[in-house]
């Protein structure tokens, strides 16, 4: 081969280069697009039940509702309102999401008309004596996360891209997660988590996926098994009502106290 | 005399309760948008020793029911909160009692919240003791660790300029503290005879009080400031000889200025607390303290339980055991929450003064029974109490207390 025909080939083999893109690009690009698809919805609101099963299958229900704030180029503000068991009714968790530095976290104890400022490096710790972690119910962010693509798979039957993500934030309670996108309406359909041993912990199953306010899909149902221990815990969802205009106020301290 | 029931009577009322107004206000619920929490309790006190006091009772029971009616109006911007107790005691004609622990109106705006009625307010960070937390009085019958308050008439006005948030208050009534009565038996020796209460205001319970606080969260930091002017929620005492012959004590209520700073600092597992006041009365003027952390760790040994330690230094610059106990104080605690269906919690840990060596020891533990009960079982002891210290009447009183809620 003469020298202009190998630079011609160089040339043409520089876009081609260029759309390879590596396991780490590509995984980016989905986690991108999966967020991409959840942006825009404001707010929220839903009621859902939780009910947690022992490896025996013995059940204990626990319902609330919250309230969501999306928080553009910051993670999300939610509260969350215990309605039972009846003698937390009334209990009310305010939570502040941040992408780089710790979420702020406000309990709110009814019968003391007391607020709490808790600690949010429990984000391994039990959501309420739950399968779920604090950083389990935490909103998805991009930039919490080194992600990489590993294969395409299938999961509840749907054709998904399988993702790796690491957390890079600190104390969380996992060395990896893997996360099933769908590849059709870009939201995750399964999560495999993975200890801080790196041994398989927990399964998270998204269930019933729903369009609401004509874009947004919400699961009616977040299943999490506990592989190690047996136990299950599922949020069963209800009520989703979006465009509540609710604003900064209705996500402080004052807010936490009226709620109910 | 004062709450002169027959226990026949009142035992009959509350079954009343538990039979027709129960199953009545379960009903009503849907219908009228008229929210109803209720919860009824059943507590026995079991003590190690015999009375110092022969008139005090043994070992007691003692039932009590809370209810919370609620209903809100105009895309809940507008709601009332009423919610009444009642206790009747077995032995305590002080303790049988009943208070309005809310009678509420509250409207909502953006900008500022209003609430004009009677409610409770806390202010405040530590977990010994409340220094700073001023607005209601303490309803001392129901617990000795002072967090059962009385229902407090008010004016809040609540404005939120930017981050911070500004309480304003005008308080148009006193509520007098309760105390243990002649058979009770959580009192001093000479027991606390409210029908001779004294104040240093001519208006007695009708003088106004009013009180301001600015509060504010930045980053890792909460921060309160509050002010105070009025008359002092907690009594001076007066040792006398009622018309009985009775060795009592007068509750003297003066009037008082007090500022008061609460600070936390929320780092990491870390939990930074102070609370610090200084009141100035035409007695005497005093500062005191509460500081220190709490630490939780959680997933303890590959449990879903969390672990909590908390320390915590009280002073207060009187340093008079006669006046206060805690002086020179420090407490040593731990918390668990073992995050298990039944909501499980212990808290245990003491108290011990640095002066003179004095401990009082508790534990309270609690959990859920079924999807409505709750079970809990507290015990409080002290030990090396001195004669010049207000903890020596109490050496005769270690107890253990059961107490079971339903709630419905």
């Amino acid at each position: 081969m003469n020298k202009p025909a190998l630079v011609l080939a160089a040339l043409l083999l520089i876009p081609l280069l260029s759309f390879a893109e590596t396991a780490q690009e590509k995984g980016l690009r989905i986690s991108k697009k999966s967020k991409s698809v959840d942006v825009g919805w404001k707010d929220q609101t839903a009621i859902y039940k939780m009910v947690l099963s022992d490896r025996y299958g013995r059940k204990t229900t626990r319902a609330m509702h919250n309230r969501q704030m999306e928080i553009r180029n910051d993670g999300d503000k939610s509260i969350i309102v215990f309605d039972t068991p009846r003698d937390i009714k009334g209990t009310a968790f305010l939570s502040h999401t941040h992408i780089n530095k710790p979420d702020d976290q406000w309990l709110y104890l009814k019968s003391l008309r007391r607020v709490k400022r808790i600690s949010s490096n429990n984000k391994s710790g039990s959501f309420m004596g739950s399968e779920f972690s604090y950083e389990d119910i935490s909103s998805f962010e991009v930039d919490k996360y080194k992600h990489k693509f590993l294969r395409d798979g299938k999961a509840d039957g749907r054709d998904c891209y399988v993702v790796e993500l690491i957390p890079t934030y600190n104390y969380s309670g996992y060395t990896k997660q893997l996360v099933w996108i769908d590849k059709k309406i870009w939201r995750p359909i399964k999560m495999d988590y993975y200890d801080r041993k790196d041994s398989h912990l927990k399964t998270l199953m998204f269930l019933g996926y729903k369009k609401y306010f004509k874009t947004f899909y919400r699961p009616d149902e977040m299943k999490m098994i506990n592989h190690q221990t047996g136990k299950k815990t599922s949020l069963l969802w209800s009520e989703y009502k979006f465009g509540n205009n609710f604003t900064k106020s209705d996500f402080d301290v004052n807010a936490l106290k009226r709620a109910r | 005399m004062k709450n002169e029931f027959s226990l026949n009577k009142l035992l009959l009322l509350f079954l009343f309760f538990v039979l027709f107004w129960a199953p009545y206000i379960q009903a009503k619920k849907s219908k009228s948008g008229f929210e109803f929490n209720s919860k009824i309790g059943f507590e026995t006190r079991l003590f190690q020793d015999s009375a110092l006091d022969s008139r005090q009772h043994g070992n007691n029971l003692s039932i009590w029911f809370e209810t919370e009616i609620f209903k809100e109006w105009k895309n809940k911007k507008l709601s009332l909160t009423i919610t009444p107790f009642f206790r009747i005691d077995e032995n305590d004609k002080e303790r049988t009692h009943g208070d309005l622990r809310d009678f509420m109106l509250h409207k909502t705006s953006r900008k500022w919240e209003l609430k004009i009625g009677i409610g409770k307010v806390f202010w405040g960070v530590t977990e010994s003791q409340h220094l700073v937390d001023i607005i209601n009085q303490t309803d001392s019958v129901e617990s000795t660790d002072g967090e059962d308050k009385l229902g407090q008439p008010m004016v809040h006005l609540i404005l939120k300029p930017q981050a911070s948030t500004i309480d304003l208050f005008i308080l148009p009534y006193f509520r007098e503290r309760t105390f243990a009565g002649l058979n009770g038996r959580l009192r001093s020796n000479a027991y606390v005879d409210t029908d001779l209460t004294q104040y240093e205001s001519s208006k007695k319970e009708k003088q106004i009080d009013y009180a301001f606080r600015w509060s504010r969260t930045i980053k890792i930091w909460d921060i309160g400031l509050s002010y105070f002017s009025g008359t002092s929620r907690s009594p001076n005492f007066i040792p006398t000889v009622n018309g009985a012959g009775d060795n009592v004590l007068i509750p003297r209520y003066e009037l008082i200025d007090q500022t008061g700073l609460d600070l936390q600092a929320t780092i990491g597992k870390w939990l930074w607390k102070l609370e610090a006041i200084k009141r100035r009365s035409n007695s005497a003027s005093y500062s005191a303290l509460t500081t220190g952390f709490e630490y939780t760790l959680s997933g303890f040994r590959k449990s879903k339980a969390d672990l909590g330690l908390l320390v915590e230094y009280l002073y207060d610059d009187r340093e008079n055991p006669a006046l206060t106990p805690f002086d020179n104080d420090v407490l040593l605690a731990s918390r668990v929450a073992f995050n298990d269906p039944a909501s499980s919690e212990l808290l245990f840990g003491f108290i011990i003064d640095l002066n003179n060596e004095e401990k009082a020891y508790f534990f309270e533990f609690s959990r859920r029974l079924k999807q409505s009960f709750k079970l809990s079982i507290e015990g409080r002891f002290s030990s090396n109490t001195k004669p010049t210290s207000v903890l020596y009447s109490q050496r005769n009183n270690n107890y253990v207390q059961l107490e079971l809620v339903k709630y419905f």
